[in-house]
């Protein structure tokens, strides 16, 4: 089994990292590229850039930041944020993504999700689900950055997902994110246990033991994390030896 | 041996040539890519990338007639380095959506990994992640290798759901766990080198395994 991933997610507003509670009221963090290098020279095991308002605008403004990041940062790197057509993802792939992330435009037209795999393969065909808890169990997905409902339940869309051919789900806790009060542990492990793909568990993340848990209790195969590494509330370093000391195996670069 | 660290990347419209250019690049490498016959043929050393369905990357490189100028390239001698399909496509067959003829560089065939572990559990496929790297119980070794500066365990990162099976044991150089079965992670014969995982994604490991190949 390959070893737990640490993720550093950058949510992006125009030139800016930006970073919200709940997926809102974002505040400017800084420049995404020094962010980026900086993971990568501290052993980050992938990025993931999301375009906040993508979606809103129709619009997707990440593919110069992502072309200057594949020049000095060598982990794979994922896009998403107002992806909504095989063009999209083709100029996305060109300017150096390694996979795309599709929430919205795949709730849409669910047949996205299997042209892209189709095309591209599913390892670049992530599908971002952001829930929101609406009872106990049970999680609905939002689209538009977690500020639309579908009436989709999330476990739900997961599974769909995976039999239209994604390779990985990135699931959002809408609740927990920018909270740094730990992650759903019950929302992914409810999805982990319902689909045989690689699980990355994002929102909430706040000390090592929230990262253990997700991971052990979660069942999580990679974890995205925010605000604690744009903050520096916690060193890479930090974290990967806590989650070394709870018995988990994580990459030492 | 090949003189300065000029290299050439296939381009035939698969694979995230960007990428890969910019680790070579990073490791000193003077990068032509190109999709011209004459120029990969004329090559000092050639990377061939591949990203997809063994099948439709074959296809791709035949018609734009690359298939017989790597497969000449590969008898020279000089150093040559498959990255995830195009290590695959150096084998002799695939079985992703049905059987395809490879490269024929290699002996052996590439095919699904399997979805259920003996013990009955399932496995995750893709497999994704990171991933140590161990020598091959039957490899030749990492000395003179891709590998010669890797050591034992250090970690590289895998996209795929399928792997090489080498007819000859020989040339595996080095596999990596994923929960009990054995994938392919790198072979090597003579000049010809592949890697499954992703060099150009693999941080300073990665790029250590690039240096090496550019100075084979």
């Amino acid at each position: 089994m390959p070893n737990l991933r640490l993720i550093a997610r950058l949510d992006i507003k125009g030139p800016n990292l930006i970073k919200g509670v709940n997926l809102e009221g974002v505040r400017v963090v800084g420049d995404p590229q020094a962010h980026a290098r900086r993971y990568y020279e501290e052993g980050i095991d992938e990025l993931v850039y999301i375009d906040a308002v993508a979606s809103l605008y129709n619009r997707n403004s990440l593919t110069e930041i992502v072309r200057y990041t594949a020049e000095n940062v060598f982990v794979p790197v994922t896009v998403g944020g107002g992806v909504r057509s095989l063009d999209d993802v083709e100029k996305l792939l060109r300017s150096g993504a390694d996979k795309v992330a599709i929430n919205t435009a795949a709730i849409r037209r669910p047949g996205l999700v299997t042209e892209v795999s189709r095309r591209f393969g599913s390892q670049c065909m992530v599908l971002s689900i952001e829930a929101k808890r609406v009872g106990p169990g049970r999680w609905e997905a939002y689209t538009d950055n977690g500020r639309e409902k579908t009436g989709v339940d999330a476990v739900e869309w997961a599974r769909r997902g995976a039999g239209l051919g994604a390779g990985e789900i990135l699931v959002t806790s809408v609740d927990q994110e920018g909270t740094r009060k730990g992650f759903d542990v019950t929302l992914v492990k409810a999805i982990t246990s319902a689909i045989d793909l690689p699980v990355i568990a994002s929102g909430g993340m706040g000390a090592p033991e929230h990262l253990v848990a997700v991971a052990g209790d979660g069942g999580a195969d990679a974890v995205a994390m925010a605000d604690v590494l744009h903050y520096k509330r916690l060193g890479l370093g930090e974290i990967r030896a806590a989650a070394r000391a709870a018995g988990l195996r994580v990459r030492m670069p | 041996m090949s003189a300065g660290r000029k290299v050439v990347l296939v381009d035939y419209g698969v694979g995230n040539l960007l990428s890969v250019s910019r680790a070579l690049a990073a490791c000193g490498g003077e990068v032509e890519q190109t999709g011209d016959p004459a120029r990969v043929a004329a090559a000092d050393r050639l990377v061939l990338p591949g990203v997809g369905a063994f099948g439709d990357c074959m296809a791709e490189l035949e018609r734009r007639g690359l298939g017989e100028p790597v497969r000449r390239f590969a008898g020279t001698g000089r150093p040559m380095l498959g990255i995830c399909v195009g290590m695959q496509i150096l084998f002799e067959t695939g079985e992703e959506f049905g059987s395809h003829a490879g490269l024929g560089l290699l002996p052996g065939a590439v095919g699904a990994i399997p979805p259920v572990a003996a013990d009955g559990t399932r496995r995750k496929i893709p497999h994704i992640g990171w991933n140590a790297l161990r020598p091959a119980p039957a490899g030749r070794g990492w000395a003179g290798s891709i590998l010669e500066d890797v050591a034992p365990g250090e970690s590289v990162y895998f996209v795929h759901s399928f792997s090489a099976r080498p007819g000859d044991d020989g040339d595996r150089l080095a596999e990596a766990d994923h929960d009990g079965f054995a994938v392919t992670a790198a072979v090597g014969r003579g000049n010809l080198f592949g890697c499954q995982f992703h060099p150009e994604k693999s941080g300073p490991v990665g790029l250590r395994i690039l240096s090496r190949f550019l100075a084979c």
